[in-house]
């Protein structure tokens, strides 16, 4: 008898699967595109930590077999730019919601994007807080409703590959998890680049958004990704919309910049030959 | 040969530079913070000197990150340490929890001023001594030491990092003003005269390792991202690998008490106090920090006028120092605390002896105690 495995289950954690998924929910199609990444790029998966926040999404660091630290809520980026500062060996990737990047965890996005820190964010954008039960939060799209705006969002969302960019991204790009293939080649993309990279994915949330939003099904906001979203490779992310007649998604920040490790080592190393100098004509003998 | 990391021999420095290069004598390689008066020295100190040792100063966007910052750093095997006053604690206390959950060996320093909020930044208080045991939510046991000269910041520093490292928990040191930007004589050891502990690692194979499995000691030994190790850790109540356990009553509460227990049964090897005439005293003074200070002038001048008076000073304020105060307080008819808040430490002291007898000498804004103020509470009865 041929005992079937999963291409994919290698990389999970023993105990820790299934996972606390809604049926319809696309962080599974996150979590598999991403060690789908990890397995093309054959990466040493002993290097390789994730770090993720509160949320849903947010257990993805205890499903994958790799170390994994899951924070506090909105910390999972200020956690990575500490390890990374002090193991520029390690190949770190964020991977957590849009309400802890970009509401409690907004500050540490913008500041390690500035830093152009190498590292890796893998945003599930849904729209909502999951796992609380679906309230608004900073991507809520104008009109929807959730549990603390019935009477519809009268709030503007956060564009986040617009305020990627302008808080100093160098890889940056849209998908939603329709775009399954192209998810894998933007996550190989941003794991492979030096820098601070970014990817958003937006992702169907039928349980807590969907059913609020006129779209109940499991395949629903599915369905609506994949008639509204267009592809725009390169146009200017200001102008990369997600609303309910138009969601825009492609490549949209791809440039070189010096990274933060990179500087940090070469004036560490300045520093000491100095010092080293130094000692050197003190201690030489008169 | 130089030792960049201990500046051996004697300097005329602040208690926030002495704390600095205490961090780097025991080994800190990382400090992130974020600037706040009266702790900016701690920052600038570093910013200048880690890179000396091939350390990083990082700069973080707030306090929580700052916090976040150094778990992050010390779960990659670096030994870490932040600087703030009382704002700035105040926003580190969830990642404080988080820390203790983590079972990450971290240093806080919290050189503190006067508050509540913005309070008065330049002037000295002992207000966060509570916040310091409370500040974070749930049920945790912490370690905070306070010190009362420029040299015991260097030396209490070192033994913050060695206590971190032993029980893999964060550890608090407790300034006050006063003593942060005072300036004395710091003589600093040669290398070999300064013990230092290191954490334990793990001695099996990544696959029979459990990241929260306790030694008999109750702590578990530390892996080191990006060794193979391969581990998970989550401020979640977890199991002994690590799996989040949130609905098991059992597993919180053999988390829980573990958390709390490898402190409260060590708390013999890490609770010190110092100690001056107290063998015949009548009253007892206790005191902490700044305040330490004009305690121990005024027991002395006390002492001369045939007083019979002695002195308790608290350098472990965290675990609370309770045996050796009920020590004392089997032999005293009275006992006098003196703060620089408006009654925190005294409540504990209350707890272990008789309240009525208790005098509590509070002081709050710029100036501390003078030895002559406390000569007074502690010369009561002989009018």
């Amino acid at each position: 008898m041929i005992e079937e495995v999963h291409p994919i289950e290698k990389f999970t954690r023993k105990g820790m699967i299934p996972h606390i998924w809604c049926a319809g929910c696309g962080d599974g199609v996150i979590l598999s595109e991403f060690l789908r990444a990890l397995d093309e790029l054959k990466m040493n998966l002993d290097k390789v930590v994730v770090v993720s926040g509160i949320g849903c999404i947010g257990r993805i660091s205890g499903y994958v077999n790799l170390d994994g630290f899951h924070t506090t809520h909105g910390r999972a980026i200020a956690f990575a730019v500490g390890l990374k500062a002090n193991r520029p060996d390690l190949k770190i990737v964020v991977i957590s919601g849009d309400g802890d990047l970009f509401a409690i965890g907004g500050n540490h996005f913008i500041h390690a994007a500035r830093r152009n820190i190498d590292m890796t964010v893998i945003c599930s954008n849904n729209f909502n807080y999951g796992m609380t039960g679906g309230q608004s939060g900073p991507t809520t799209i104008l009109q929807d409703r959730t549990t603390t705006t019935p009477y519809g969002n009268i709030e503007h969302p956060f564009n986040l590959v617009h305020l990627a960019a302008a808080s100093g991204a160098v890889y940056v790009a849209r998908w939603t998890t329709i775009h399954v293939r192209r998810i894998r080649e933007s996550i190989k993309k941003a794991l492979t680049k030096k820098g601070f990279t970014f990817v958003e994915i937006i992702t169907p949330c039928p349980e807590q958004y969907g059913r609020r939003n006129k779209m109940p099904g499991p395949k629903d906001q599915s369905n609506w990704l994949k008639e509204k979203s267009i592809i725009q490779h390169f146009t200017d992310p200001l102008k990369a919309e997600v609303g309910p007649e138009r969601i825009v998604v492609g490549e949209f920040v791809d440039i070189e910049k010096p990274e933060y490790t990179d500087l940090l080592r070469r004036q560490t190393i300045a520093i000491q030959g100095r010092l080293d100098q130094e000692e050197k004509l003190t201690n030489a003998p008169l | 040969m130089l030792r960049r990391d201990t500046l051996s021999g004697a300097h005329f420095t602040q208690g926030d530079i002495a704390c600095a290069e205490g961090a780097i004598a025991a080994g800190c390689r990382f400090f992130a913070g974020y600037p706040i008066t009266p702790a900016t020295e701690v920052a600038e100190h570093m910013a200048r000197r880690l890179p000396e040792v091939g350390g990083v100063y990082l700069q973080m966007e707030d306090e929580i990150g700052s916090v976040a910052a150094i778990i992050g750093a010390s779960y990659g095997g670096v030994k870490s340490m932040t600087s703030t006053s009382g704002p700035g604690f105040s926003l580190m206390q969830e990642n404080i929890g988080l820390a203790v959950m983590t079972e990450t060996p971290i240093v806080i320093v919290d050189v503190m001023r006067g508050g509540p909020s913005t309070g008065q930044p330049t002037k000295a208080g002992q207000q966060d001594v509570m916040q310091a045991k409370w500040g974070s939510h749930g049920d945790y046991e912490i370690v905070a030491l306070s010190p009362s000269s420029v040299q015991e910041t260097f030396d209490l520093t070192v033994q913050a990092f060695n206590l971190a490292e032993r029980y893999r928990i964060p550890v608090f040191v407790m300034i006050d003003e006063l003593i942060g930007h005072m300036r004395e004589r710091l003589v600093i050891p040669s290398p070999d005269e300064i013990e230092i502990i290191n954490r334990k690692k793990p001695t099996v194979p990544p696959d029979a390792y459990n990241p929260f499995q306790p030694d008999k000691d109750l702590v578990p030994p530390m892996a080191v991202f990006g060794e193979g190790y391969r581990f998970y850790a989550t401020g979640l109540t977890h199991d002994e690998t690590g799996h989040p356990q949130t609905d098991s009553a059992e597993e919180q509460t053999k988390l829980v008490r573990r958390l709390c227990d490898k402190i409260r049964r060590n708390r013999d090897a890490i609770v010190q106090v110092k100690k001056l005439f107290l063998d015949d005293a009548k009253v007892c003074l206790i005191a902490y920090g700044s305040v330490a200070r004009s305690a121990m002038a005024a027991v002395t001048r006390a002492r001369k006028r045939g007083i019979k008076v002695g002195f308790l000073g608290l350098t472990t304020i965290w675990p609370f120092p309770d045996k050796e105060i009920e020590a004392v307080a089997d032999q005293v008819d009275r006992i006098v605390v003196a703060e620089m808040n408006y009654g925190q430490i005294v409540r504990e002291v209350e707890r272990r002896f008789d309240y009525r007898k208790i005098t509590f000498a509070s002081k709050l804004g710029e100036d501390p105690h003078t030895p002559e103020e406390l000569l007074t509470h502690l010369a009561r009865d002989e009018r």
